[in-house]
């Protein structure tokens, strides 16, 4: 039951000399929930930018339920079942909280249905909008959401992709304490039936929703365990934690 | 448009202009319908789909060289040769010619042929993500390619003069009164069926994903959808309507040449577009008709002061009405609630950024 | 034999290419505007040329050179101030805007000097040329590449070694860095305009000596820089380089190898300038940088 879903194997990401991620392997199981941390410039963005076909690695290979996903375009490997937020959320704001996610659930669509005007809300669509809680504004253009609103809208939109693995980009970042708890519990709701990578920054966060996570530090695998075991952890704690601390 | 404006429009054209307007007008008025047709896929392309075409003649050009051969060669009667030929030498009907004798073939390549290229030009960039300001540059030196090669083939095309002294259009007399209003429905029929297209494909899904595109291209890639393909779809529906103008524009006006079509040319379909709106359908054919109208009168009038009058028009438009007389309302509603400019369109940073390195 | 003379013939179109798309490498290239008057600038060096003939007589080519730099720099400094500068960050409005420009300066000169074309005098010690070995290469054909290969050397310089050209380049590559540097970026932009006009004056000057002066000398050029300028890569001196005289070469062999070649070597450059795109979508150098468009 355990499978691999998600296998990196031996990649390296060179940015003109800069080497951004260095040999790294990397595991993710079927329906795991995963927390990526390190400092800046560990290479998180980088790694999920190399799953979703943003960036070409030098070398190395990511294979997705067995299939190689290193030299696929963008959209083709959405269509494989890998999703993606982004760090600023980005939502269509001319259109309505529904027509976002309509246009998400899309790409399986077949042409015909693509030529038509949009009637009525699909049960996918309507369950998404559930899911996220903004049903009260379904009507409304995108563009009036408060940024935690969009942030979930984005996490309704990748859904209702029914993607098999779910990449989420700092989903909390400049969140309120009150949104970040209802993010916390969206992201519990979602990662019941579905694997979930979720790259964060946020300590207190990751302690609250995180149960395994991976560090990574100046594009290396540092350590992975528990929220336990990885702060246990002295070379965390040098890396990572410990900055943290003296930041704050 | 709402659906009792369509039908005063459709009133207007179908009924009222035959009725009132003196048979030079009404010709002038079927000239100006056939731009009208090309800006509403204008309207889709750039207004919807964010591709400044600055080639639209060239497609309006296949259209119309394509109907142009056509009638030339029923003019010409079997086995004879178009008369520009035998002024410049030709002998023997070039072989590019013979199959546009059949009517059925020429009707098809005044569609298809716009088509082909713009799918093949639309596949080529938008796949390789050119776009923008560099969509725009291409397709423009396309339309200076494009005359250059019609101008260089005298024998083949008719030189700088082109197709000219064109008298019959399937059977109507183009020196008839009544066959010429005969043509102007038909014209007119076109550009209806036309706006209705196009205006369905823009509530459509597929209308909601190409404004998506213009709005957040990198981001719609996110959603699973090859954006390369629908904006080639877009730009290829335009080529058409681009391509059915021209082939129209040939009965209508009686002849095609190069300077129908070139980089000025296909510019000035463009601003009746930007007067008009370019996020309005109606507003475009609107501008479209506004603009040739006004055209007609300073060329009358003073023709040494048109170009002043169309440049300025550009200058005028783009600095105090970038989204046209059909967003003059929305502008100052804006203005009127204070919110100054248009908000600029967001991209996704990451999407915008994919190697960038922090976190 | 003829190979060798069609380089030349290309050389010497790839001069003129490089004249009129490199004042626009550093307008399309910093400012990402596409300014259509660029043409029309290219007119008015060409006709400060024919307004300075009956004072310079047969020297009007030489004294031209600054003068029209000048006036062009000026004309171009002028739309930047009055209109552009209303526009950054719409680069297809202001493309339209700058084609109303154009369109206007064009019927300005035909309202000033007249529809028909005028005719500047060359120099007397430009007419002739040198003969290789029975390759004839005329002198004014030479004196454009020089004035071409002259310009890329200062700009080179100027870029490199002066501080606004330092402060010019670093505007751009990262203008708000820049900004936050304290860097002036609208004096700069105001200097870039200056300056890349100012190229298109030279341009129109260079021109008097290959043919006659016309309201529409500028438009019949506007095109194939701009493709110069996309296939070089934006705001790359060494890309506009390569690319003005490869696609030089490329027209000049074209027309010679075709029968009634002239009316195909467009459509064959523009092939290949679309063709090259598949393999470098950014123009032959792009400007290393991290972040995209």
């Amino acid at each position: 039951m355990s499978e691999a879903l998600l296998e990196v194997r031996g990649l390296n990401v060179v940015f003109s000399g800069f080497h951004a991620l260095t040999d790294l392997d990397f595991t993710l199981r079927r329906g795991e929930l995963r927390f990526l941390i390190g400092p800046n410039g560990a290479g998180k963005t980088t790694l999920i930018d190399v799953i979703t076909g943003l960036t070409r690695p030098a070398s190395g290979s990511v294979r997705f339920d067995g299939r190689e996903l290193v030299g696929r375009r963008e959209h083709r490997i959405v269509r494989a079942g890998v999703g993606r937020t982004f760090q600023t959320s980005v939502v269509f704001e001319e259109l309505s909280v529904v027509d976002n996610l309509d246009l998400a659930a899309g790409f399986r669509r077949p042409l015909p249905a693509l030529l038509r005007r949009r009637r009525g809300v699909s049960d996918a669509v309507a369950a998404a909008l559930d899911t996220i809680g903004l049903g009260d504004l379904a009507d409304r253009p995108a563009g009036v959401l408060s940024h935690g609103q969009r942030q979930w809208l984005e996490i309704g939109m990748l859904v209702v992709q029914r993607p098999r693995l779910l990449l989420l980009d700092e989903p909390v970042a400049g969140m309120s304490r009150d949104e970040r708890d209802r993010t916390g519990e969206l992201l519990r709701t979602v990662a019941r039936d579905h694997t979930v990578l979720v790259v964060e920054h946020d300590m207190d966060f990751l302690r609250r929703f995180a149960s395994t996570v991976t560090v990574l530090h100046e594009g290396r695998l540092l350590c992975q365990g528990t929220v336990a075991q990885v702060q246990a952890d002295p070379r965390v704690q040098e890396v990572y934690l410990g900055r943290a601390k003296e930041a704050a | 448009m709402a659906p009792a404006g369509l039908a005063v429009s459709a009133v207007l054209l179908l009924v009222v202009a035959p009725l009132v307007l003196s048979p030079f007008r009404l010709d002038l008025l079927a000239k100006y319908l056939c731009y009208a047709i090309v800006a509403v896929g204008i309207a889709l392309a750039w207004g919807r789909g964010g591709m400044l075409t600055l080639g639209q003649g060239v497609f309006f050009g296949l259209g119309g060289y394509a109907m142009g051969m056509h009638l030339k060669l029923a003019e010409a009667g079997p086995g004879k040769l178009p008369d520009f030929m035998s002024w410049s030498g030709v002998e023997s009907l070039p072989l590019l010619w013979k199959p546009f004798a059949n009517p059925v073939f020429t009707l098809v390549m005044v569609v298809l042929l716009p088509v082909v290229v713009a799918v093949l030009l639309g596949s080529l960039v938008f796949r390789q993500r050119v776009r923008g300001a560099y969509f725009a540059v291409l397709s423009q030196a396309l339309a200076a390619a494009f005359v250059i090669l019609l101008v260089g083939q005298q024998g083949l095309t008719g030189g700088t003069n082109g197709l000219t002294n064109i008298q019959h259009f399937f059977g109507l007399d183009l020196y008839d009164d009544a066959d010429r209003r005969l043509l102007y429905l038909i014209v007119a029929l076109v550009l209806g069926l036309a706006y209705l297209g196009v205006r369905q494909l823009a509530a459509s899904r597929y209308g909601q994903l190409l404004v998506a595109i213009r709005d957040g291209e990198d981001r719609v890639r996110f959603l699973g959808y090859d954006p390369a393909l629908v904006k080639t779809v877009a730009f290829a529906v335009s080529a058409a309507l681009a391509g059915v103008a021209g082939a129209l524009f040939v009965p209508v006006v009686g002849l095609l040449t190069p300077a129908n079509l070139g980089v000025v040319a296909s510019l000035e379909l463009l601003i009746g577009v930007a007067i008009g709106g370019r996020y309005s359908l109606a507003g475009a054919v609107g501008g479209a008709l506004l603009f040739n109208y006004a055209k007609t009168v300073f060329s009358e009038e003073l023709p040494d002061s048109w170009l002043y009058v169309q440049g300025a028009l550009f200058v005028v438009v783009m600095v105090w009405a970038p989204r046209g007389i059909a967003g003059l309302a929305g502008q100052l509603r804006d203005r009127w609630a204070r919110r100054g400019p248009l908000r600029p369109v967001s991209y996704p940073a990451g999407a915008d950024r994919p190697q960038e390195v922090s976190t | 034999m003829g190979a060798l003379n069609q380089l030349v013939i290309g050389a010497s179109i790839g001069a003129v290419l490089l004249l009129a798309a490199l004042g626009l490498t550093f307008t399309f290239g910093q400012m990402g505007v596409i300014n259509m008057a660029h043409g029309e600038f290219i007119m008015a060096g060409a006709y400060t040329a024919y307004v300075l003939q009956p004072l310079a007589g047969g020297q009007a080519v030489l004294a031209a050179l600054p003068v029209a730099f000048v006036v062009a720099g000026l004309l171009g400094l002028v739309l930047e101030r009055v209109l552009i500068r209303r526009f950054y960050g719409r680069p297809l409005d202001t493309l339209l805007l700058t084609f109303g420009v154009s369109l206007i300066l064009q019927q300005l000169a035909r309202d000033i000097f007249g529809a028909p074309n005028v005719q500047v005098r060359a120099p007397g010690w430009l007419t002739g040329g040198v003969d290789l070995g029975g390759l004839r290469i005329p002198y004014n054909r030479i004196f454009i590449l020089v004035l071409a290969v002259g310009c890329v050397v200062g700009i080179s310089w100027y870029l490199a070694r002066l501080k606004q050209g330092r402060r010019m380049r670093a505007v751009m590559q990262n203008r708000q860095l820049a900004a936050v540097s304290g860097v002036a970026t609208e004096r700069v932009d105001q200097l870039t305009f200056f300056v890349g006009s100012g190229l298109a004056g030279l341009a129109g000057v260079a021109l008097t000596l290959i043919g006659p002066v016309g309201p529409t000398l500028g438009s019949a050029y506007i095109v194939d820089a701009f493709l110069v300028v996309v296939a070089g890569g934006l705001g790359q001196l060494r890309g506009a380089v390569i690319a003005a005289f490869t696609l030089g070469v490329l027209n000049s062999f074209v027309e010679f190898w075709t029968a009634n070649g002239a009316s195909f070597a467009k459509v064959v450059v523009f092939a290949v300038v679309i063709g090259f795109l598949q393999v470098r979508p950014q123009g032959m150098f792009v400007l290393r940088s991290r972040a995209l468009s």
